[in-house]
């Protein structure tokens, strides 16, 4: 084993796991102290092209509350997890040294299994469609559905409901007339009315109670969810027939738009017909709720939809009764193993606040753009059909996470696009941290970043030490449908050392991940901050990160100026200045939907692009060498420089004072400037790798100095320069920020006295 | 005998009212009464005017001082008498009363010549004379009576057998009497007459009695002639009731008729009292008359008493003659009339068991005369008479006389069968009636020799009426207790004692009106009763609502509410609103008042209308309902001309006119926004049985062609009705037929329990803008459905649906819906099957009646609040609760079709058919309609189809051509004679064309003071109306025992009422009727035995709910022939008019003709078992009766005359009705025969319903009860 960083790597490519600590105190007491728990962010279904998935079934540990799988020698196994022994199964006979299951070479720390057994259900894919939109809008969306059907699998079930004031489910098996059922957009609906509206619901005159139809039965009977290969022409057709609610909207009104019942059917209709089965429902609109339950504002437009300073005010109306509504709704859904997709485009806000729970709990996505006729909406909708090198989509579904911890650990919650199961257990911790109390998480959307971040308890007591060379062992048990309609299992079993944290804290200390740490630390401040006050949230990030200091750091008692930090705590505090400023935790500027669009990716993106979005990556592009990347920092900003800067949502080429010049001047045009144009081309090449993978897509802002638009920048980077520090610092570098926000600097001074402080 | 129609009597009072009349009348039919025996009664009745009259009238004085008075009033009377036979003459009758006195003498005159007319009418007086005849035998001969009188003149010769005749009448009645009759009556009129009047009236009488004779005569023979025309019903049967008559026929009113017409009389005679004329007239009719009259005692007497002319002398001879009892009382009138005859009669006839019948048939006979007598006489007399003042009014009369004279025809007919008894002792007085005719016409000589061949008959009749009355009477009332059940004591007894051609008979009655209407009725007379519905007539509009638009029960109402309760006649207008009108007669005007909107008084809103007085040069004007003035707008401003009126009075319809529209402005419509075009919506039943039924398919295949003929207002243009389409089960299926789409869209709607409407654009469309996909959408649906499983249907969610789209659209509209099944599908106003036969006959039967639950209700409230109509096509095999699904058409002003068992093959037609004309026929949406009247009377309850909120506005979410309102009016105040009652209806509606419009109908009745007037001016086929709705509402709350129960007993009161009151006395046996109400029984005992009020057991639940509902908005015509069918021989069809109809009954069926059926709602061919084979050749191709195929719809299109004219006749009969009939055919003996006898009214139900003879005896004992 060589470094910690190459250790880390290591593990983050195998089995996708990134732990806070990667050495484990060994008491609960001492796990206390260290301030960051013993936590990991998980990507389950990280991408593996290396590890073929084994066909047979994993071995169990027979103890029926345990279910812990595989290791181990010999004919007889003894559980890692509860210690009890087990046979290996007859399929396991000819097991020796030299032929081992795969579960037991080292590098298979990660092995996926695929299920034989059970039905394997088709995709599923539920288009629910805004008809409430301008023509253009409309024609665009239009063309984009029409065009993702060419990219589903020809057996994936397919359906439609297009609302407006009212709701419609086309039947897409029909000849002739096209034909849709039709729902009052102000009346709620339980499941069972809408299958019973919608014809599902089967005679039981035969059927035997207690046994749901087998969903082969679903499928061929179910009107109107069909195999694409089989009304790909009639959902073209019907898709392009599709027009704008035909309502008429009167002067001064929103257009009325049912999107709470339409979601309730679509969940109804998926509850009724496939459930447990992978389904995705796609909801594309262009404006918030107007009517009915879910609705997020009246629909005079005089009543602007409300703010963040409304909601501190206690003044948006409808924002309790509407968020309890769709988390009614993303709860069943996401029992049923659904996953909900919210595509809002629009200039105002959509109510992304309120629905957001709807992709949240089901790991759907939520993609936010102004309009559906821009290419943000384009690509990252068609990349959501991307596929992987197999040629299989890119998601999965109907995921269960399961926990599983040696005695010394507790799971105490988890943070990511998932719902509990409610899977008491014995390594369920009392000490609550995102959503916790279980084991099992259900994860119903799952594509390979996804990220879960997972938080432990040491629950060894301090009197009780563990062994010398102990090792606490986690696994990971994901069980999914696989994209290709197979279900599998994943498992990810995880061992690390334990280590006394009075005798080892330099140990521990070196052990300790930042970037992970602060990834966490993140989700966590922004788990706190969806329920609680934002400055609440910042005060506890800065109580942790001083106490961490504290802990950590080296200093002389109340001088601040004696105060260091070993290299791996070094770039954390750096992370938690960023953090404080990104729009995770700061509402101002951004509107309810927005912060709730940013916290929904925070939440579900790997360590990569989390800390991206903690602190953009900023490069320079320079006649002077090659890009590098360059401090987020005011002084950065130069004049014969291009910025590129990726704050994940957005991508923002900057053209420095002088470059722009000579951009507009056109030298890049002539022969003997080619470099110049090169220098011009470089940041857009870059820019353009990202803009292709990433999704969603990110905004893609090209500006220069003194653009409007190159305030994307100016808000990200340290204000180390502003009008009120300019002329003091003397220096003519860079470009001043005019803000009132505290730098790094400032922000590092305050830290460190606070550290030293004898008395916080 | 049984029934006398004092409409003579009535009418003549009736218009005599005036002042004079009524009281003279009165005292004129009180007068013969009195002579006879009711003769205090009338008396008492009139006893205001009467009094004073009965005695100076009575006898002498009638002849004296009531001659001037009187005389016009009675000559009125009897004009009016006949005008009330026919309506029109009515009116003018009683306009002209002042005048009249004169006229009087005219009319006395008149009588006279009425009965020259009546010879003239010979051809009819044979009639009547046989009519009386049959009168005579049984009173019954109203139908055969005709061919009776035929026979009856040579039964005159036959006369002799009078006195046998008359008791053998009786027993003949029911057939032979006629002959018996008739021939007792000729003959014994004739001989017997002679000789009875002598003996009881003929002495006293003779003298007196020729003038009365002469006006009874006189009526006599224009009873004769009326009768033909149209007293010859009226009198035979119940005209005759005319007061004498009634006390002597007492039991049958025919005799009575005679009787009222001796009240004419009398009236004749006391305006006649110009008697000189008349009894100039008398002489020679008298002898006619006379001659008549010996033989009828009772009639003799009464058509004395008409003779009262030669006053009280005759009368008393006559009441004398009738039953000597009245004479006391009548002094002048009844006595002197018929009363006395009757006695004489009775006296004589005393063997005719009841003297009565005598008495009747004089009675009838006479008022028969007198009615009829006394109208065409009138005019006759006017005109011959002209030198006297009345002349005048007799002109009026002439009117009505022309009319009269089949009156008296018919009468006389009546008339002579009582008379014929009585004719005898009436000798004398049917002589100078006779006379009096004579004197009018031939008659005067001819009468008494005639009188043997016609007259005389007549009076034989009636007295054999008499006497077969009195015979039959007691039977029939003992039928008539039995009544109660199926009234079978009638059944021997009635047949010997009753003859059916001696009551009244409806066919008779038609006919007479038919022949009398001739010019076209001006509706600028006030208080003018129109044409009978059955006649076809051209109005021509003068300042009152043409009777197309407004029929009322009373066109003289009573002043006061204690005459109006007294009387029980109800007081009520059946309204028409849209009616449509013949190509002939112009639709109202429209009126643009401009911004403003229409003129309306300050006060009581009432609309600008001719009633409207303009003062102060026209700068103001009065309120003719509420008396407020209110100034006139400037820009309505005009100068009133010398005698008061607008100069532009002419040009502007609201002025002239009594009926046109205005144009309504923001003002008048909802939410004050012109509304838009309105819309139909088709909903249609998919499920199972409604696609296996064939339906489906051919309503949308009908649609593609029928959204071509959409309603509109100008041909020209493409109709601005926007249409939409649904199709539903257990959910229902929206369509979006944009044009723009290539190919509908269907969406479903599952959401049942709380209905909307899917979408907005695209579901109601402009068919041409649509057409290529609404063309597509009709040819997939029965595609669509084709495999259908569902059974289960929804239907409250199905108008609400409707409702909803017409809510979004912002519109009014109709729906249409085809339904199959009962609604047992989970939803809001799903029904329970509750069919339980158990309950019919029981206390609980009325929940049959209820709707479950209030859903519907409230579904209809909000139907009509947006204009939302609902008309619904039902296809059921089995029970679908009609009463539930019938809430929301009935209260929203649509209709409901149902088509049991439908089968595509033989239904598709009549369903076609019907559908065609409910989606082409103009109509007008969101209407309210209000009507306002005079102070004193108030609008207090409607009848219809429509929802009320309020109790003053009718709304009508849809009001179609074919819809009628009933309305009744109540007094809360007096009225005055002088202004009469106004009322004004007006209907706010938005026409299909989207233009907000208000109809006006305006109607002005007189108001009379006296019973009798009221009586003479009465349409018994709008009373029917009223009392059917009145008794099908009346089964909601109350058992169906108890509406028939009190639908008999305010048929008794009035009837009483009038016996007591206007008739002239005469014993309690003998049954008198008005003439103008002669056919009340018979009408009442349909409406009794209607399948609602007391069904067969195999009428289902549904089908009574359904017919409760259908009766609701129909108008008068419809009734009338739903109540009782028409019944056309198919003998003779080589002329263009149809052949005249007999009376429903299997009796009048020859097993070798083959006839037609008509309601109005079914069709029937009925074929006798021996038809030759000829006519099944040319009828159905085949020659063999067995081989005639029974299921056939329609007849075989084969190249003949009588074939053609057939199916000529068959689709003329459709075009006429607003429901398609579908084609029937009912072999003889067939089992399908059953369902045929059924539309039998006069015959006894196999439910238990009475025969007609049945029930009038039943009718005859209850009013007996009353009186006594």
């Amino acid at each position: 084993m060589t470094t910690y960083q190459e250790f880390i790597q290591q593990n983050e490519d195998r089995d996708g796991v990134r732990f806070s600590w990667n050495l484990w105190p060994s008491s609960r007491l001492e796990a206390t102290r260290l301030v960051v728990p013993v936590s990991c962010l998980f990507t389950p279904l990280k991408e593996r092209p290396d590890l073929p998935p084994v066909q047979y079934e994993p071995v169990l540990c027979s103890r029926a509350n345990c279910k812990a799988q595989v290791d181990f020698r010999a004919k007889i196994w003894a559980c890692n997890f509860c210690f009890q022994r087990n046979p290996f199964p007859p399929s396991y006979a000819g097991i020796s040294e030299v032929n081992q299951p795969a579960e037991l070479m080292p590098q298979f720390s990660t092995i996926e299994y695929i299920v034989q057994r059970g039905p394997t259900a088709p995709l599923i894919f539920l288009y629910v469609v805004d008809t409430c939109l301008e023509e253009e809008d409309l024609q665009a969306l239009k063309e984009s559905l029409q065009m993702s059907l060419s990219l589903l699998p020809p057996n994936a079930l397919v359906g439609l409901i297009t609302f407006g004031r009212m709701v419609q489910v086309h039947e897409l098996s029909c000849e002739g007339i096209a034909k849709s059922y039709v729902f009052r957009g102000t009346k709620d609906l339980n499941s069972k009315q809408i299958q019973e509206m919608l014809g599902l619901t089967k005679p039981t005159a035969q059927g035997q109670p207690g046994r749901p139809a087998a969903p082969q039965d679903a499928a061929s009977t179910c009107r109107f969810l069909q195999p694409v290969h089989r009304v790909d022409m009639n959902l073209t057709d019907l898709l392009g027939e599709l027009q704008r609610d035909p309502w008429p909207v009167p002067q001064g009104k929103r257009p009325l738009r049912s999107t709470g019942v339409a979601l309730s059917v679509a969940v109804g209709l998926l509850e009724g017909t496939f459930p447990n089965t992978g389904a995705r429902v796609m909801l594309f609109i262009g404006g918030p709720p107007t009517q009915g339950p879910g609705m997020v504002v009246g629909d005079e437009l005089k009543t602007p939809i409300r703010s963040w300073h409304d909601i501190q005010k206690d003044n948006a109306r409808h924002l309790k009764k509407a968020t309890k509504y769709y988390e009614a709704l993303a709860n069943r859904s996401a029992v049923n193993g659904h996953s909900i997709d919210i595509y809002a485009c629009a200039l105002d806000q959509t109510g992304l606040l309120e629905m957001k729970c709807l992709s949240n709990l089901t790991g759907g996505h939520i993609v936010m753009g102004d309009s559906f006729n821009t290419s943000l909406f384009k690509q990252t909708f068609q990349r959501v059909f991307s596929k992987d090198l197999n040629g299989d989509f890119r998601m999965a579904f109907g995921g269960v996470l399961e926990v599983k911890t040696s005695r010394e650990l507790k799971v105490s919650g988890a943070i990511g696009p998932c719902v509990s199961l409610n899977a008491k257990g014995s390594c369920v911790s009392e000490n609550e941290m995102g959503i916790g109390g279980t084991t099992q998480w259900k994860v119903c959307g799952l594509n390979p970043s996804t990220t879960l971040g997972l938080y432990f308890e040491v629950v060894n007591q301090h009197n009780a030490p563990i062994p010398q060379g102990g090792r606490g062992a986690i696994q990971f048990v994901t069980q999914y449908q696989h994209s290709n309609t197979q279900r599998r299992i994943r498992v990810t079993t995880i061992a690390r050392n334990w280590a006394d944290a009075q005798s080892q804290i330099q140990l521990i200390e070196s052990s300790f991940d930042q970037e992970a740490a602060a990834v966490l630390m993140a989700r966590l401040g922004v788990f706190r901050a969806e329920s609680e006050e934002g400055p609440d949230v910042l005060r506890w990030l800065d109580r942790q990160l001083i106490r961490l200091c504290q802990k950590f750091g080296q200093f002389n008692k109340d001088d601040p100026t004696s105060f260091r930090l070993s290299e791996s705590l070094s770039l954390y505090p750096q992370f938690m200045f960023h953090l404080r400023r990104s729009p995770f935790l700061q509402v101002f500027n951004n509107s309810p939907d927005e912060s709730s669009y940013y916290r929904h990716h925070f939440v579900r993106q790997d360590l990569t692009q989390s800390l991206i979005m903690i602190q953009p990556i900023l490069y320079s592009y320079s006649f002077y060498g090659p890009p590098e990347p360059v401090l987020l920092d005011s002084g950065s900003i130069l004049p014969d420089k291009i910025l590129l800067m990726d704050t994940f949502f957005q991508l923002v080429i900057y053209h420095g004072e002088t470059i722009a010049q000579w951009r507009k001047a056109g030298y890049q045009d002539m022969a003997e400037y080619e470099n110049f144009k090169q220098l011009l081309q470089a940041p857009l090449d870059d820019a353009q790798e990202i803009l292709q993978t990433r999704f969603p897509m990110p905004r893609y802002v090209d500006t220069e100095h003194g653009g409007s638009q190159a305030r994307f920048l100016l808000s990200k980077v340290n204000p180390s320069q502003t009008h009120n520090n300019l002329y003091a610092w003397g220096q003519e570098t860079g470009a001043p920020i005019l803000t009132d926000d505290v730098s790094l600097q400032v922000f590092m001074d305050h830290l460190k006295k606070l550290a030293v402080s004898t008395f916080f | 005998m049984n029934v006398n129609q004092h409409t003579p009597m009535a009418s003549p009072y009736g218009q005599p009212p005036p002042g004079y009349a009524q009281p003279g009348y009165s005292p004129l039919d009180g007068g013969y009464q009195a002579p006879y025996p009711s003769y205090n009664g009338p008396a008492s009745a009139y006893q205001p005017g009467a009094p004073p009259q009965g005695p100076t009238r009575g006898p002498p004085s009638s002849a004296a001082p009531p001659v001037s008075a009187p005389q016009p009033y009675s000559q009125y009377s009897q004009g009016q008498g006949s005008v009330q036979n026919g309506p029109p003459p009515m009116t003018q009758a009683p306009q002209r009363p002042p005048v009249s006195q004169p006229y009087h003498q005219g009319a006395v005159n008149m009588s006279g010549p009425p009965q020259s007319s009546y010879p003239q009418h010979y051809g009819p007086p044979p009639t009547i004379q046989q009519v009386s005849n049959q009168m005579g035998g049984m009173q019954i001969n109203a139908g055969p009576p005709t061919a009776a009188r035929p026979g009856y003149a040579p039964p005159h010769s036959a006369p002799p057998p009078a006195s046998t005749p008359y008791t053998a009448a009786p027993p003949s009645y029911s057939q032979a009497p006629p002959s018996f009759s008739h021939a007792p009556l000729p003959v014994s009129s004739a001989p017997t007459q002679p000789p009875l009047p002598p003996p009881s009236n003929a002495p006293p009488t003779a003298p007196p009695s020729t003038q009365q004779q002469q006006y009874y005569g006189g009526p006599t023979p224009a009873q004769q002639p009326y009768p033909s025309s149209i007293p010859p019903t009226s009198q035979p049967q119940f005209t005759s009731a005319p007061p004498q008559q009634l006390p002597p026929q007492p039991q049958f009113t025919t005799a009575p008729p005679q009787q009222p017409p001796p009240p004419s009389q009398p009236h004749f005679t006391s305006t006649h009292p110009q008697p000189p004329q008349p009894q100039s007239y008398p002489p020679s009719s008298y002898s006619g008359p006379t001659q008549p009259p010996p033989p009828q005692v009772s009639q003799a007497l009464q058509q004395q008493p008409p003779s009262f002319q030669s006053p009280p002398l005759s009368q008393q001879p006559f009441s004398s003659a009738s039953t000597a009892p009245p004479p006391a009382g009548p002094p002048g009138y009844a006595p002197g009339q018929s009363p006395r005859p009757p006695p004489a009669t009775q006296g004589q006839f005393p063997p005719p068991p009841t003297s009565q019948p005598g008495a009747f048939p004089p009675t009838s006979t006479q008022s028969g005369q007198f009615l009829s007598g006394p109208m065409p006489p009138l005019p006759p007399q006017s005109q011959t008479q002209p030198p006297h003042p009345q002349s005048q009014s007799q002109p009026s009369p002439y009117h009505s006389g022309p009319q009269m004279p089949p009156m008296s025809m018919q009468q006389s007919n009546h008339m002579p069968p009582s008379s014929q008894g009585p004719p005898p002792p009436m000798g004398p007085p049917g002589p100078l009636q006779q006379q009096q005719q004579q004197q009018q016409q031939q008659q005067p000589p001819p009468p008494q020799p005639g009188m043997p061949a016609g007259y005389p008959p007549q009076q034989n009749g009636a007295y054999g009426q008499v006497r077969g009355p009195q015979p039959g009477y007691p039977g029939p009332y003992s039928g008539p207790q039995n009544y109660g059940g199926p009234a079978q004591a009638p059944g021997p007894a009635a047949q010997k004692r009753l003859d059916p051609d001696a009551i009244p008979s409806p066919i008779q009655v038609i006919e007479d009106d038919k022949a009398k209407s001739t010019e076209p009725f001006t509706t600028g007379v006030r208080g003018q009763a129109p044409p009978l519905v059955t006649t076809t007539f051209s109005v021509r509009d003068q300042g009152n609502a043409s009777p197309r638009f407004v029929r009322c029960t009373a066109y003289n109402m009573p002043c006061t509410a204690d005459m109006a309760k007294q009387s029980q006649v109800p007081l009520a207008a059946v309204i028409k609103p849209l009616a449509i009108l013949p190509p002939d007669e112009t639709p109202p005007y429209v009126v643009d008042h401009g911004e403003p909107g229409p003129i309306r008084c300050n006060r009581c809103k009432a609309y600008m209308c001719p009633y409207m007085q303009f003062i102060e040069g026209g700068r103001r004007f009065q309120c003719g309902f509420c008396s407020c003035v209110t100034e006139v707008p400037p820009h309505y401003f005009q100068h009133l001309d010398h005698t008061g009126k607008r100069v532009d009075c002419y040009d502007r319809p609201e002025l002239s006119l009594g009926s046109y529209e205005f144009l309504a402005t923001v003002d008048y419509c909802k939410n004050n926004k012109l509304p838009q075009p309105p819309a139909f919506i088709f909903l249609i039943d998919v499920s199972y049985n409604a696609v296996k039924s064939g339906m489906v398919n051919i309503v949308c295949q009908e649609l593609k062609t029928l959204l071509d003929y959409l309603p509109r207002e100008n041909p020209e243009a493409d109709s601005v009705v926007r249409v939409g389409f649904v199709t539903y089960n257990k959910v229902l299926h929206f369509y979006n037929v944009k044009g723009s789409l290539a190919q509908p869209q269907m969406l479903v709607v599952s959401d049942v329990s709380d209905m909307f409407v899917p979408l907005l654009d695209g579901f109601l469309v402009n068919v041409n803008e649509s057409r290529q996909v609404i063309e597509s959408l009709l040819d997939q649906i029965p595609d669509m459905f084709a495999d259908t499983r569902e059974t289960e249907t929804v239907f409250g969610p199905v108008i609400q649906a409707g409702l909803e789209a017409l809510k979004a659209a912002d519109c009014a509209g109709k729906l249409f819906i085809f339904h199959t099944s009962l609604p047992i599908a989970e939803a809001p106003g799903k029904l329970k099957n509750r069919e339980d036969k158990k309950l019919v006959g029981t206390d609980k039967e009325k929940s049959l009646f209820q709707p479950q639950g209030s859903f519907y209700n409230t579904l209809a409230k909000d139907c009509v609040a947006q204009g939302c109509c609902v008309d619904l096509f039902l296809f059921p095999n089995q029970y679908v609760d009609m009463t539930t699904l019938g809430v929301v058409p009935v209260s929203t002003g649509g209709s409901v079709y149902k088509y049991t068992y439908f089968q595509a093959a033989t239904d598709q037609e009549r369903f076609l058919n019907d559908l065609r004309r409910d989606v082409e026929k103009p109509m007008g949406f969101d209407a309210v309609m209000r009507v306002r009247t005079s102070t004193g009377i108030r609008a207090t309850d409607f009848f219809g189809s429509f929802f009320m909120s309020n109790t003053t506005d009718v709304e009508l979410a849809g009001l179609d051509c074919d819809k009628a309102i009933t309305v009744e009016f109540k007094h809360d105040d007096k009225l005055s004679e002088d202004t009469g009652a106004l009322m004004q209806c007006a209907v706010l509606y938005t026409s299909c064309s989207g233009q907000r419009r208000l109809r006006v109908h305006n109607m002005a009745v007189n108001c009379c003071s006296q019973l009798a007037d009221l009586y003479r001016n009465c349409e018994t086929d709008t009373i029917i109306n009223y009392f059917s709705k009145f008794a099908f509402r009346g089964v909601l709350n109350h058992p169906t025992k108890t509406v028939r129960d009190t639908l008999v007993n305010q048929c008794a009161q009035i009837l009483a009422c009038y016996r007591k009151n206007c008739a002239s006395p005469s014993s309690a046996g003998q049954l008198i009727l008005p003439e103008c109400m002669k056919l009340l029984p018979v009408y009442l005992n349909c409406v009794l035995k209607s399948d609602v009020l007391l069904p067969a057991a195999d009428v289902s639940l549904d089908d009574r709910a359904y017919l409760r509902q259908f009766i609701s908005s129909m108008d008068v015509t419809e009734t009338h022939v739903f109540f009782y069918p028409q019944l056309l021989p198919l003998t003779n069809l080589d002329s263009s008019s149809l052949p005249v109809a007999i009376r429903a009954s299997e009796e009048r069926l020859s097993k070798g003709g083959v006839y037609i059926l008509e309601t109005g709602l079914h069709l029937f061919l009925w074929v006798g078992a021996s038809v030759q084979q000829e006519l099944l050749q040319n009828l159905f191709g085949t020659p063999s009766f067995s081989q005639i195929d029974a299921s056939m719809t329609s007849l075989p299109v084969l190249d003949n005359p009588f074939s053609k004219r057939l199916r000529e006749i068959i689709s003329n009969f459709r075009a006429q009705r607003p429901r398609y009939m579908k084609l029937m055919v009912v072999k003889q003996e067939d089992h399908s025969e059953l369902i045929f006898r059924h539309f039998l009214v006069e015959d006894k139900s196999a439910s238990g319903g009475a025969s007609y003879v049945d029930f009038l005896c039943h009718m005859h004992k209850e009013i007996r009860q009353l009186l006594s």
